[in-house]
């Protein structure tokens, strides 16, 4: 079977952040300062259970982003044509649990489909019972109201909200730092300009403002329909621009405190010596202030992590999250909600959706509690 | 403190003239109103002579900031920044797409938002209050690290599940409440105690964890030990000096948010029925009405404006050395 690598826009951004990740540790490799509270939260056990988990989950994200289309056979000499449906390499290590589709909802481990329908016998009678599952007991979660295997889908999702989690903080990044430091070391005209952006940023009610740009976009979106090739590229490009908006939304937190500790350090000693001896802003900016406010953007991007996770589900219920044909946490939260009401009841995709999401969030704030107390002195021995 | 007052309200017109202008490049500019026309008429009935009248119906056949057709003051008056954004500076929000009132929508469903919100807030702050004192009072015990494992658990779940589990539980199985909807007048009890117990269930762990982290700041202080030498009882220390000395960082973020409490909660009014702001706006997102979703953007703005001046005003009274200058 031929296939072609597709790369998708996220693709490549997530190929950027992890460039960006290992060209920062190569240079600081050597970097004792750098080195030593990493080497402290690796010897704590809270530390390295939950930078294992992370990194589960980060696996599987990074399989889950080579994509790839399958050439679909034809004649030869004709020019090869490929398949609509983009895959990616997870899709083809679970091509057993993906291609294993019943007819509709079935439990955990079921041998029989959850609903009763009109069967034919052998004999020709028909009588109402539970048909039997194309793939009995092979369902570890059960499956969904397509037939789509749970664990699947729950597997699938995770590249969605670690995608969330940390191109949202890319975007965001740049922001904050330049606004946030620019504002603490200049001060007068430049800081007043940058409070009022972020007060008038901050005095939208957050949901509200990225709902708005999530409106604006999806009509830009659907207007625009014919410059996207396949559905995946559509729900990949509104997946960026969610990331796009909450990072433009949310960089104003981090700038505030950058803003304040930068305030602090244009007035110490070493500071106000590289002034004296005649060092460019921008040097100052760059040599002095930059590496000491590190440990406070270490701190905020590990601990905005977990909440950006949590904050796509509750935003693909309002309807303004990633597309709805994208797996993910939100979509397979929302698409179960309301099988609850049910007879029995349908818990499986709902429960595997909050199980899956509580172990990632709950290993990022531990791991966050865990940087904190290696990198900001003051916290040390409080939490 | 009136100058202070002034000050504060002259500064907050150009903070609400900028959210004007960004909602506005977003909804008109970024998106014309043609774009808003094709959406709500649905794709088989776009023609332009139907997006014409679409437009002029809701209003939206105007330039945007400047009419070269009209005269005199009206060649800036008559514009759709002017009759759509600047007019909601004097809370005229006009007319939904659908044609309804949205001044008047907003005055019947501030009441059930409040019904819901201001229970949820109150006894919200005194739980969380209370449990993260509970803990600094046993800290360093097993009491203590096992709520902060709580707290942390708690936090790391997402909020829908205590929605959909809370109504499963209380509605469903033990029939306690109804699942959904909301009464007004002495009934409304029914309907209010399930979103509020689940908000509370959803907030603790967050807010405790915070609230106790500043507590632990402050009971390392000099003056605490000072007061305990003096033979002050532990409870007393805690509750009149750490309590009252770590008000400035809890009324912070505390009463920023008391009046936003009138635009409800999404989350909880839309999966809980009631038919307040929360609910309203996401109707709104949900039917991609703009013209309801800028209002509620406007109002949210102003109610945290003054948000911002009463956690001033509480500092003053929290702290006697703040002065408003």
């Amino acid at each position: 079977m031929t296939i072609k690598p597709v790369l998708l826009w996220s693709d490549a951004l997530i190929l950027l952040l992890l460039a960006t990740v290992a060209v920062l540790v190569w240079l600081a490799r050597k970097n004792d300062t750098f080195r030593a509270p990493w080497r402290q939260i690796m010897r704590s056990r809270m530390g390295a259970v939950t930078a294992l988990i992370l990194s589960v989950y980060v696996g599987i994200g990074l399989l889950d982003s080579l994509h790839y289309v399958e050439r679909l056979p034809g004649e030869p000499g004709q020019a090869a044509q490929y398949s609509g449906e983009v895959l990616s390499a997870l899709d083809a290590l679970l091509t057993p649990l993906r291609v294993k589709v019943e007819k509709t909802y079935s439990a955990p481990l079921a041998t029989h489909l959850y609903a009763k329908e009109t069967i034919t016998g052998p004999d020709g009678v028909e009588y109402r019972d539970f048909p039997p599952l194309k793939y009995p007991g092979t369902h570890l979660f059960g499956t969904d109201k397509v037939g789509q295997d749970v664990l699947y889908l729950s597997l699938k999702s995770i590249r969605t909200g670690l995608l969330i989690g940390s191109l949202t903080t890319l975007i965001m990044l740049p922001f904050a730092l330049t606004l946030g430091i620019a504002a603490g070391y200049f001060g007068g005209r430049i800081d007043d300009a940058i409070q009022y952006l972020y007060t008038t940023l901050n005095s939208i009610p957050g949901v509200l403002l990225i709902a708005a740009a999530v409106l604006v976009v999806q009509v830009q979106i659907e207007t625009h329909a014919d410059l996207f090739e396949t559905a995946a590229a559509r729900s990949d490009v509104r997946l960026l621009a969610l990331c796009a908006i909450l990072g433009v939304t949310g960089w104003t937190g981090l700038a505030r405190l950058l803003r304040a500790e930068a305030l602090k350090l244009r007035e110490l000693e070493f500071v106000q010596a590289a002034r004296a001896f005649g060092v460019t802003d921008a040097r100052i900016l760059l040599r002095h202030l930059l590496p000491n406010v590190m440990h406070l953007v270490l701190i905020t991007v590990v601990i905005d992590f977990s909440g950006l996770v949590l904050a796509e589900a509750v935003l693909s219920y309002v309807g303004v999250g990633v597309d709805p044909g994208m797996i993910s946490f939100g979509n397979m939260i929302n698409g179960a909600r309301l099988e609850l009401a049910r007879e029995p009841v349908v818990w499986w995709q709902l429960a595997a959706a909050f199980v899956f999401m509580f172990v990632l969030v709950l290993a990022a704030n531990l791991f966050a509690d865990q940087v904190r107390d290696a990198l900001d002195p003051k916290s040390r021995g409080r939490a | 403190m009136l100058n202070y007052l002034l000050r504060r309200v002259l500064y907050a017109i150009p903070i609400l003239l900028g959210v004007n202008l960004l909602t506005f490049a977003l909804f008109f500019m970024v998106n014309t109103p043609d774009d808003m026309a094709r959406i709500h008429l649905g794709a088989k009935h776009v023609t332009a002579d139907a997006i014409t009248r679409w437009k002029s119906e809701h209003g939206y056949d105007k330039p945007l900031f400047f009419n070269a057709e009209a005269t005199g003051v009206e060649k800036a008056t008559d514009t759709l920044f002017v009759e759509k954004s600047l007019k909601l500076f004097v809370l005229d929000f006009g007319a939904a797409d659908d044609g309804r009132d949205i001044a008047r929508e907003i005055g019947q469903r501030m009441w059930p938002s409040l019904a819901i919100a201001l229970p949820t807030f109150i006894v919200g702050l005194l739980a969380y209050l209370s449990f993260a004192l509970l803990l600094v009072f046993f800290r360093g015990t097993a009491l203590d690290t096992g709520g902060v494992i709580l707290c942390v658990a708690l936090m790391s779940i997402s909020g829908l599940f205590y929605v959909i589990g809370g109504q499963y539980l209380m509605g469903k199985l033990w029939h306690w409440f109804p699942i959904s909807g909301y009464q007004p007048g002495l009934d409304a009890w029914k309907f209010m105690v399930m979103p509020v117990l689940v908000s509370l269930i959803g907030g603790i762990g967050d807010s405790s964890r915070f609230y106790r982290a500043l507590f632990i700041e402050e009971i390392g202080k000099d003056y605490v030990r000072t007061a305990r030498a003096k033979g002050l009882s532990d409870l007393r220390v805690l509750f009149k000096h750490v309590l009252g000395n770590a008000m400035i960082p809890i009324l912070t973020g505390v009463v920023v948010v008391i009046p936003r409490l009138f635009m409800g909660s999404l989350i909880i009014e839309s999966f809980f029925g009631i038919p307040g702001l929360g609910s309203y706006t996401i109707d709104a997102i949900q039917a991609q009405d703009f013209a309801i979703v800028r209002s509620m953007v406007f109002l949210g703005s102003l109610l945290y404006i003054i948000g911002l001046v009463l956690t001033d005003i509480s500092y003053t009274w929290a702290d006697p050395r703040v002065r408003l200058e």
